[in-house]
């Protein structure tokens, strides 16, 4: 039987009849440009002019000192073009698509930022783009929204379930088994059905390819311990498999929301609430009751609010590859203020996570040694909820005016 | 065996039909009324439907009905009890459909032995492939319960004969791509299509997605052995009512 991308006992490809051929014929394309030494070296030349890659590695000296331990390094995934990781998945599948000779693409988003990489794609290649986002998400990430429209993206609030980013994925894939022919459904994270984890994880990879020879080229050693927010995964992924072969501890730090008792949170790895299950085609952990019904899931960070996770990382953790750890909404946003005041950066909210663990942890190593943050995206999409976060009454007076001057 | 069963009654009809509940939806107690009407009216076979909060192959209106049956508490511990209630009270047979997790979080191997105690005769699990269905399909089999394959439009010839080696009962033809509850054009390339599923399987085929009425039912006569309403019966009750499913049937046959 053929690989159909197992990793341990998670993975899988629970596809519905009518999607089988598309899946055969996007895993025979991908073993392709796997093989094409090719495609790999126009993807970074790609990179290189139109997402500003490589991203740089950035010392953080100020909250190196403030925290008087482990020296932290920042991969500044924010500053790929439309600001965050995600468009390294998404112009590398772009590509994909084109040899593919499809002419449409569809894909879920969570925070937006996966959604607007996907638009700034589709008018890149000239492709039709549609775009699915749970109503819940739309309210939250307006601007994102905005900018998706702009790039000249259909956007689709998704009105059922919990209104999210599994009830966007499950949009996706309803127009997916009605227009595979034409359409490719460019899934934004390490999930879902093979050969997606792999391939996500693929594109994804440059991001730890380029963070190991930075780090030995700045320390001459190789980091500590790596950190990275987990929501589906594919920043996590993207940086974890630079430092696979090396003894480099990896952490993926999960939404802890209001507290892992609380019941309010979408941590599948580092909480007891999740179990392995089968759901949006692929086995994994997910948050889920006893009849296998999903849970509701919650997070301060949109990207992360996902019941969930890649299939890869849950083998990891359950090898101990990796070690999965949470931060709160309340600890994320502290994270947040303290790096934008000591580094003059602004990670998003999602990224922030991956700061707040390692803010904890730093301390605790020697001044010799080196960690790495992934700074995921930049935080200024999130200009709504960290204004709202931190109470700011000068922001809320602008609002008040501005809707003022709308009604006026 | 639902095989044979399905082959008898085929003497004496054209075509069967086969409806779709979900269970608890609008309640459990209109489900068991539908049942009855549906069962009265002529309903040779019924799916009952397990609702999961993901219910990734099926369209707007059966989404609504899984989403909202779960809101009321519909729960697998009450739909097992009303679907050995129905399989007790009606002569027909009865089949679950769901999806992979349910059966998978339960135990594969004893969600069919429960199947087997409360006298389902098989089930449709759209998002559980032969390939990933290893311990699903030995534990059916063990206890001579039908999983129903899916044969669809995009599917090679190849894979026709692949599924078909695991088909038991009965195969689900899908009358067109897409989710559930959306138009079909019952057209020559829909005949043409199932005279490929006809040369694949010796097992008797059902048609569905899209079945809406009396003509479309007719025109599957010679054609395919079943025709399955699903979204329509539900579209009826949100409509006029439960009490005008029986109705709705009688204008199929």
């Amino acid at each position: 039987m053929k690989n159909r991308g197992y990793y341990g006992d998670y993975g899988g490809a629970f596809l519905p009849e009518i999607l089988v051929a598309t899946f055969d014929e996007l895993e025979k394309e991908f073993e392709r440009i796997k093989k094409d030494p090719s495609f790999w070296k126009d993807y970074e030349t790609l990179m290189s002019s139109y997402s500003g890659r490589p991203t740089p590695l950035t010392f953080a000296g100020n909250l190196t000192q403030k925290f008087g331990g482990a020296k932290i390094y920042i991969k500044r995934e924010d500053l790929n073009h439309t600001g965050a990781h995600k468009a390294n998945n998404v112009m590398g599948q772009g590509m994909l698509v084109k040899q593919m000779g499809k002419k449409r693409v569809i894909a879920e988003t969570g925070a937006g930022q996966h959604g607007v990489a996907t638009a700034t794609m589709a008018a890149k290649f000239g492709f039709d783009c549609t775009i699915y986002m749970g109503e819940v998400d739309v309210l939250r990430q307006r601007p994102n929204v905005f900018w998706m429209e702009q790039l000249g993206a259909k956007v689709v609030p998704v009105k059922d379930g919990t209104r999210i980013l599994k009830d966007a994925i499950n949009e996706a894939f309803r127009d997916w088994v009605t227009n595979m022919d034409t359409t490719h459904y460019v899934l934004g994270t390490a999930c879902g059905p093979h050969p997606f984890p792999e391939m996500v994880s693929y594109f994804q990879s440059i991001i730890g390819k380029e963070a190991r020879k930075q780090i030995l080229d700045a320390e001459g050693r190789l980091p500590k311990r790596v950190y990275a927010c987990v929501g589906g995964g594919s920043n996590a992924m993207g940086l974890f498999s630079g430092f696979f072969n090396d003894p480099v501890e990896l952490i993926g730090v999960e939404a802890g929301g209001k507290g892992l008792n609380s019941g309010r949170h979408a941590s599948r790895l580092c909480s007891n609430d999740a179990s392995a299950g089968i759901a949006q085609g692929y086995k994994t952990y997910f948050l889920q009751d006893d009849d296998g019904q999903m849970k509701e899931t919650h997070s301060i960070s949109a990207g992360l609010d996902y019941v969930g996770v890649s299939p890869i990382l849950s083998h990891m953790h359950d090898t101990g590859k990796a070690r999965f750890e949470s931060a709160t909404d309340t600890e994320v946003i502290k994270a947040l203020q303290l790096t934008m005041q000591k580094e003059g950066i602004i990670p998003a909210l999602e990224s922030s996570h991956a700061f707040a663990r390692a803010f904890k942890e730093a301390p605790c190593l020697s001044k010799e040694e080196a960690i790495i943050i992934n700074q995921s995206g930049r935080g200024d999409k999130d200009i709504f909820t960290i204004a709202d976060a931190v109470d700011d009454p000068e922001w809320k007076e602008f609002i008040i005016e501005k809707a003022n001057e709308y009604n006026a | 065996m639902l095989e044979s069963y399905i082959k008898e009654r085929r003497k004496s009809r054209d075509i069967l039909l086969m409806t779709h509940i979900v269970m608890g939806y609008p309640s459990f107690e209109d489900s068991f009324e539908i049942v009855r009407q549906m069962v009265e009216a002529g309903v040779d076979l019924m799916e009952l439907q397990i609702p999961f909060s993901e219910p990734m192959a099926d369209g707007p209106v059966i989404l609504k009905a899984n989403q909202k049956a779960l809101e009321k508490g519909s729960s697998l511990t009450k739909c097992f009890d009303f679907a050995q209630r129905v399989a007790k009270e009606f002569p027909i047979p009865f089949l679950f459909m769901s999806y992979a997790n349910i059966p998978f979080k339960y135990g594969m191997e004893k969600f069919s032995d429960k199947m087997a105690k409360i006298n389902i005769k098989g089930a449709i699990i759209p998002d559980l492939p032969p390939e990933e269905g290893e311990d699903y399909i030995r534990a059916m089999n063990k206890n001579s319960l039908s999983p129903i394959y899916i044969f669809s439009p995009e599917t090679s010839d190849e894979r026709l004969l692949y599924l078909s080696s695991f088909a038991s009962g009965f195969v689900y033809c899908l009358a067109r791509k897409g989710v559930t509850g959306k138009k079909t054009a019952f057209s020559n390339d829909l005949a043409v299509y199932l005279s490929k599923c006809q040369k694949a399987t010796n097992l008797p085929l059902a048609v569905g997605f899209g079945v809406k009425d009396k003509a479309d039912v007719d025109y599957l006569k010679g054609k395919a052995d079943i025709a399955v309403i699903g979204s329509r019966t539900i579209r009826i009750v949100e409509e006029k009512g439960v009490a005008a499913t029986g109705d709705f049937i009688k204008s199929l046959v």
